[in-house]
């Protein structure tokens, strides 16, 4: 498998607190990767590792199948973190084109992908505002152009849709699926299930440190499944149709029922079972758990997360 | 372009383009001039003749109270006093005392006469009066008068300082205590100036959060040097258009003082004659000697080179740690400014040191003062105008130097360490002793 990153092992303490504590997994080259995780949880800090901003402790990175060397790698990953930061002073254009530069582009591919991108986000008329004339939810386009106007092979984003309306937030969502598309790896850090559902293909999920969960959505999906089915009828459903060890009744209507199928019998058993009965199956699905509910199934316990990972000693 | 060269132009370029940069440089250099000129013009100017009427002359002051071309006339012996002198045409009545024992001299006017003109009288009569008592003593009037002719010209002491192998030097100690002052309180201010400036910028990063995007690109350290060097170039650039402006401003300068007082002053400068000490010409021509003195009595390459040297050690060594209390600081500025207090003192104490060494610039705590690097860029260069190295030797300028490089080395180092960390650590206050934590674990 051709992996973008590879990460083995990762560790950094910061004064005997475990911010990351034995971190290991890999991302598959242009796929969209969720790095899930309670407030505290060691993401920020796994990240800061990741761009070459902190050296971990213990551990090792290896980018596109070589050891990562922040010096050369930095150039390669677009990293917008979840603070986000802008000279407030700085022409629009110029600062652009300023955080192009430092990441290798020379002053006229900067230009020209910045304008590509301007005319793409409607943003042509922005060049010459400064940023504090800008709207939140401007300045947070910006931030996203800036992040992705080198085309980097990895892309970082931390809570990319925070403060966007559903609008930009749309527009945003667009341009992540078109960037993976064209190739780009995008790791997003969040603690948002529904959009982690929506947008990403394998996710891992930290804690305390450490990773509690790693796989496919559907996969993980499929793991933390508790047999639940919605059966939906065309007639009354009466207490004597559901009095069966095949299966406990978690929700009830008029005509239709939420259960738990029992694990040693198959839905098709469930099924004869209501046929025999005389009703009439209209509709059959099994209902999967949401990554939030598994989220909070596995991080409860835990009963303050921690708060450590921006405050280092 | 380097990542550290795109810091440093960003970090210039954004100061220098900024109004309160354009107007500081031009307009302080502008006010300045325009002060000096603008005084020197109504010293010349103002002055109207004042008439004054001299009562009770017992007879010989009238040979000493000269009436003066520019300032002030004496009239004797006519009938006037306080009620009618105005009426008479008259600025003011002189009551001399009847009795040569009695100093209380009364001059009555409708204004207040000026300082200069208060202290011209005072001289004359001062004058007057010893003339008399020297002639009632029995010196005789002709060697009077040749006594007169010598001591009318004032004394002036003119140090030669000669090296080893006896080539002398003039010193010039008034215009070396100038040059000392000036450029020790330039250094003093603009490391307050400019090291507040990164200070300021670092915390702004931090807390605009754009140092973590930063940082994603380049390294840290990078990013706090190209500010330190980048605000050290608006500096320099500052420094170099006072020094273009000011010299093309002194030059234009003489068009405010009246031709043939310029032509005279020449003049005289040529002939290596003393100048006069008419009370009205005064101010010019003591301004004008003072230009050409301060053109041709001082080692300007060395006094400029080595400003810059120190300019730039001195602010290399502060800035960095400016930097790091910048990177460590919240939003709460009393929080920077405790911080910034063990900066702060030696830097003062810097000063004090400077004023102490202008009087005695050989003294220990001024060779001390010297080479420490954290007073020497104020104190070395109080004491360069005086001379190297008669005043300063070689070896003294060397260590200083040498312990300046290093000491910026060393707080660069240390800043570097702390800033790192500092720039990404939100929300927590910080001592100088967890910085100093900081900088001296393993990493």
């Amino acid at each position: 498998m051709d992996n973008i990153l590879e990460v083995s092992n990762l560790k950094k303490y910061f004064s005997g607190q475990k911010a990351v504590d034995d971190i290991s997994f890999n991302i598959e080259r242009g796929s969209i990767f969720g790095l899930l995780g309670p407030n505290g949880a060691g993401k920020t800090t796994l990240i800061r590792m990741i761009t070459g901003i902190f050296y971990p402790d213990e551990g090792r990175i290896m980018f596109s199948g070589k050891r990562f060397d922040p010096e050369m790698d930095t150039a390669s990953i677009g990293y917008m973190p979840e603070e986000r930061g802008l000279y407030k002073k700085m022409k629009i254009g110029e600062q652009a084109v300023y955080l192009a530069q430092l990441k290798g582009l020379s002053h006229a591919q900067a230009v020209a992908s910045i304008k590509d991108w301007f005319v793409r986000l409607e943003m042509e008329s922005w060049w010459n505002k400064k940023v504090e004339d800008l709207s939140k939810g401007m300045s947070q386009k910006l931030q996203f152009v800036t992040t992705v106007l080198h085309k980097p092979k990895l892309i970082i984003l931390d809570e990319p849709f925070s403060g966007l309306d559903p609008v930009n937030a749309n527009l945003i969502k667009e341009e992540i699926n078109r960037l993976s598309d064209e190739g780009s790896t995008i790791i997003f850090s969040t603690h948002r299930m529904e959009q982690v559902e929506e947008i990403c293909d394998h996710i891992i999920l930290v804690n305390k440190g450490q990773k509690i969960l790693d796989g496919s959505v559907a996969g993980i999906k499929n793991e933390y499944k508790e047999n639940l089915y919605s059966v939906s009828f065309t007639e009354k459903v009466l207490p004597e149709h559901t009095a069966i060890h095949l299966f406990d009744v978690v929700d009830k209507g008029d005509h239709e029922l939420v259960l738990k199928k029992n694990a040693d019998f198959s839905t098709n058993d469930v099924l004869q079972y209501f046929m025999h009965k005389g009703l009439t199956v209209q509709g059959f699905h099994e209902i999967l758990p949401s990554l939030n509910d598994i989220f909070i199934r596995l991080v409860e316990g835990t009963p303050r997360a921690r708060q450590f990972d921006k405050n280092l000693n | 372009m380097s990542k550290i060269g795109l810091i440093i132009k960003r970090e210039y370029l954004t100061r220098v383009r900024n109004k309160t940069f354009i107007l500081s440089t031009f307009l302080l250099p502008l006010m300045m001039i325009l002060f000096i000129a603008g005084s020197v013009f109504f010293a010349i100017r103002s002055h109207e003749k004042q008439k004054i009427a001299v009562v009770n002359d017992p007879g010989w002051y009238q040979t000493s109270l000269k009436s003066d071309s520019t300032q002030i006339s004496y009239l004797f012996g006519t009938e006037i006093d306080s009620s009618n002198y105005l009426s008479k045409g008259y600025d003011g009545v002189l009551y001399l005392p009847k009795d040569s024992a009695d100093s209380r001299y009364v001059l009555i006017s409708k204004k207040q006469i000026g300082l200069e003109a208060k202290g011209g009288i005072e001289r004359q009569l001062n004058k007057a009066l010893e003339n008399h008592l020297l002639l009632l003593n029995g010196i005789n009037k002709t060697t009077l008068d040749s006594v007169a002719a010598v001591s009318d010209h004032a004394v002036s002491l003119v140090n030669v300082v000669t090296d080893k192998s006896g080539n002398a030097r003039k010193a010039n100690v008034g215009l070396a205590y100038g040059i000392g002052f000036g450029s020790g309180i330039l250094i003093y201010i603009t490391m307050f100036i400019f090291g507040a400036m990164v200070m300021r910028g670092v915390a702004e990063e931090k807390m605009n959060r754009i140092a973590e995007v930063i940082v994603s690109s380049c390294k840290p350290f990078e990013l706090m040097m190209g500010k330190i060097i980048g605000i050290a170039g608006v500096g320099l650039t500052q420094f170099l258009l006072w020094v273009i402006l000011i010299s093309i401003l002194t030059s234009a300068m003489q068009f405010f003082i009246p031709h043939d007082t310029l032509v005279e002053f020449q003049r005289m400068q040529q002939s290596q004659q003393p100048l006069p000490g008419g009370p009205g010409n005064n101010m010019a021509f003591k301004l004008l000697e003072a230009r050409s003195q301060f053109v041709s009595g001082v080692n300007w390459p060395l006094v400029l080179s080595m400003f810059i040297f120190y300019f730039l050690g001195g602010y290399l060594f502060y800035a960095s740690l400016f930097a790091a209390i910048g990177s460590v600081i919240n939003e709460d500025p009393q929080e920077a400014q405790s911080l910034m207090l063990p900066i702060t003192m030696p830097i003062v104490f810097g000063f004090i040191i400077l004023t102490n060494s202008l009087n005695n610039p050989n003294s220990a705590m001024a060779v001390w003062g010297s080479i420490v690097p954290f007073t020497s860029p104020i104190v070395m260069m109080g004491r360069i105008p005086f001379g190297v190295p008669e005043t300063v030797p070689y070896w003294q300028l060397i260590v200083s130097m040498l312990s300046l490089i290093g000491g910026f080395l060393f707080t660069t180092w240390f800043a570097g360490k702390v800033y790192r960390i500092g720039i990404l650590m939100y929300g927590k206050k910080s001592s100088w002793k967890e910085m100093a934590k900081w900088a001296f674990r393993k990493s």
